[in-house]
């Protein structure tokens, strides 16, 4: 039972390179449907650019990249990001816009609403978030909490069947996180699919269904929250636990 | 010759109030419209087309950006009077040819058009360049292709920071535009500055040109201000009131600790 049209997703053998810099030597990754997958890992270790991947913001060199079975990788790009929706570390709001144009641009260029439908949607979309009464603001004049609640908001208004967080809290203040994990962990009970890379330990233990570990461009260890946590197998990740824990 | 002399020699000069009397009409009807015509014309076209410029500047096809880097660089660098020159004196004879008019009006803006299109081109790329990458990078997740992200988001942006530059551009082309009396205008398509010249000329007195000074200076200094006035709004923003909210809820919690 899902609120959300939820769909499954899986990264085969991604290979990418920048130059001479191999950042992505192999990744699998796959996020059943309704599930939430965290990436945990150190700086550079290649979990943001995974998601880029695993949207087309960049394309991969090698490997596959499949929603509910089926390989995306001839469909159009842009179509394909309109079926993932994703948050970054830093919002990336539209500080020329509105909150609410910010959530509905997005409905009236691509899903073609008609300006009134389309600020209806958005602000049944911002209702969701909390942040309604501050439609008509504009980002600067909004908390990081709100700016990134807003964010939420404005990726969800285009009904994706794939929620991706590119470390949604690390640019917050710590009094301002909670609001954004707890928004987090709600769309994660109500059955999206999601990928989490995150520095927080607390979430991906508590709210994600697996967890996997990335160093150096590979997937070093991946599997329950229990698994990776209490019993690490790898010196890499106890390394790792242990340095943020 | 002792200092009223002296004095009294200037003030002939510059300031005959008759002389500046009798070309202040034809500077009203004639002068000033043609000089709004002008730059706001070549304004217009030059700011089309540094747009074009600048996207080109910016593109990743690199046949595109070499001809924007060249040609900017080229406008950029030469002097205005021989660019207009050139073009209006160039291509005058062929234009002659295909259209039969005479009138070198048409040169006139097309020259200050394309000088002006360099210089605005490289103030939008600036802007264009000067806006966060995660802008185009959200806008793409949404699922917009390059173009409607470029023309939606970035853009705009872009363009908003760069306004006082624009201002001082179309500052500068009001100026420009009083070169254009070496192309030898129609009676009736001459500029503030001409009409100064032609009635110092004449009169054999620089008074004149004073009034076209006075002119100039009426259309300039009001845009300068303009420019400041964008300046600050764009540097503190409009005026709007912070609600307390969290900031407030975090100085509550703290109270309570």
């Amino acid at each position: 039972m899902s609120e959300f049209a939820s769909g499954t997703l899986t990264a085969k053998n991604i290979h990418l390179s920048f130059g001479s810099n191999h950042v992505l030597r192999g990744i699998d990754l796959h996020v059943e449907k309704g599930t939430t997958a965290s990436v945990i890992g150190p700086s550079g270790s290649g979990k943001s650019t995974l998601l880029r991947v695993m949207n087309r913001l960049i394309e991969p060199e090698q490997g596959d990249i499949l929603l509910d079975g089926r390989s995306v990788l001839k469909d159009n790009p842009d179509e394909l990001r309109r079926r993932i929706g994703m948050v970054f570390q830093q919002f990336n709001l539209f500080p020329h816009k509105t909150v609410v144009e910010n959530v509905s641009l997005a409905l009236r260029k691509l899903r073609g609403m008609s300006k009134e439908q389309a600020r209806e949607d958005a602000l049944a979309q911002l209702d969701l978030v909390g942040l309604k009464h501050k439609a008509d603001a504009r980002p600067a004049n909004l908390s990081g909490g709100q700016q990134q609640r807003v964010a939420i908001a404005r990726a969800l208004a285009m009904k994706p069947e794939v929620m991706f967080f590119d470390e949604a809290t690390s640019a917050l203040d710590p009094e301002l996180v909670k609001g954004v994990l707890a928004l987090m962990t709600d769309l994660a009970k109500g059955g999206m699919t999601m990928v989490v890379v995150t520095h927080e330990m607390g979430f991906s233990r508590n709210v994600s269904d697996t967890v996997t570990f990335m160093d150096a461009g590979v997937v070093v260890e991946t599997g329950s929250p229990e698994q990776l946590f209490t019993e690490p197998r790898t010196d890499r990740l106890k390394g790792f636990l242990s340095d943020v824990l | 010759m002792d200092l009223q002399e002296i004095l009294k020699q200037l003030g002939e000069t510059f300031l005959d109030w008759k002389a500046i009397g009798e070309v202040i009409p034809k500077m009203f009807a004639v002068g000033l419209p043609n000089t709004i015509v002008l730059a706001v014309t070549s304004g217009v076209i030059g700011t089309v087309l540094g747009m074009v410029l600048a996207l080109m500047g910016i593109s990743r096809n690199p046949v595109a950006r070499w001809i924007a880097r060249i040609y900017t660089d080229v406008l950029r660098g030469l002097p205005p009077v021989l660019t207009i020159l050139v073009i209006g004196l160039g291509f005058g004879p062929i234009i002659r040819q295909l259209s039969g008019s005479t009138s070198p009006y048409p040169l006139a803006v097309a020259a200050l058009s394309l000088m002006s299109a360099a210089y605005i081109g490289e103030i939008f790329r600036s802007g264009i360049q000067s806006v966060d990458k995660g802008q185009l990078e959200a806008t793409r997740a949404l699922g917009f292709g390059y173009g409607p992200a470029m023309r939606l988001v970035v853009v705009p942006q872009g363009v908003r920071r760069v306004l006082p530059a624009l201002v001082n551009q179309f500052i500068a082309l009001i100026k420009e535009s009083s070169l254009v009396f070496l192309l030898g205008l129609l009676a009736s398509e001459r500029e503030i500055f001409q009409i100064g010249k032609d009635a110092a000329s004449t009169s054999g007195n620089l008074s004149p040109y004073v009034a076209a000074a006075i002119f100039y200076l009426a259309l300039t200094i009001p845009l300068t201000h303009f420019v400041n006035w964008i300046d600050r709004r764009l540097r503190t923003g409009r005026p709007e009131k912070k609600e307390p909210d969290e900031a407030a809820a975090v100085v509550g919690k703290g109270a309570q600790a």
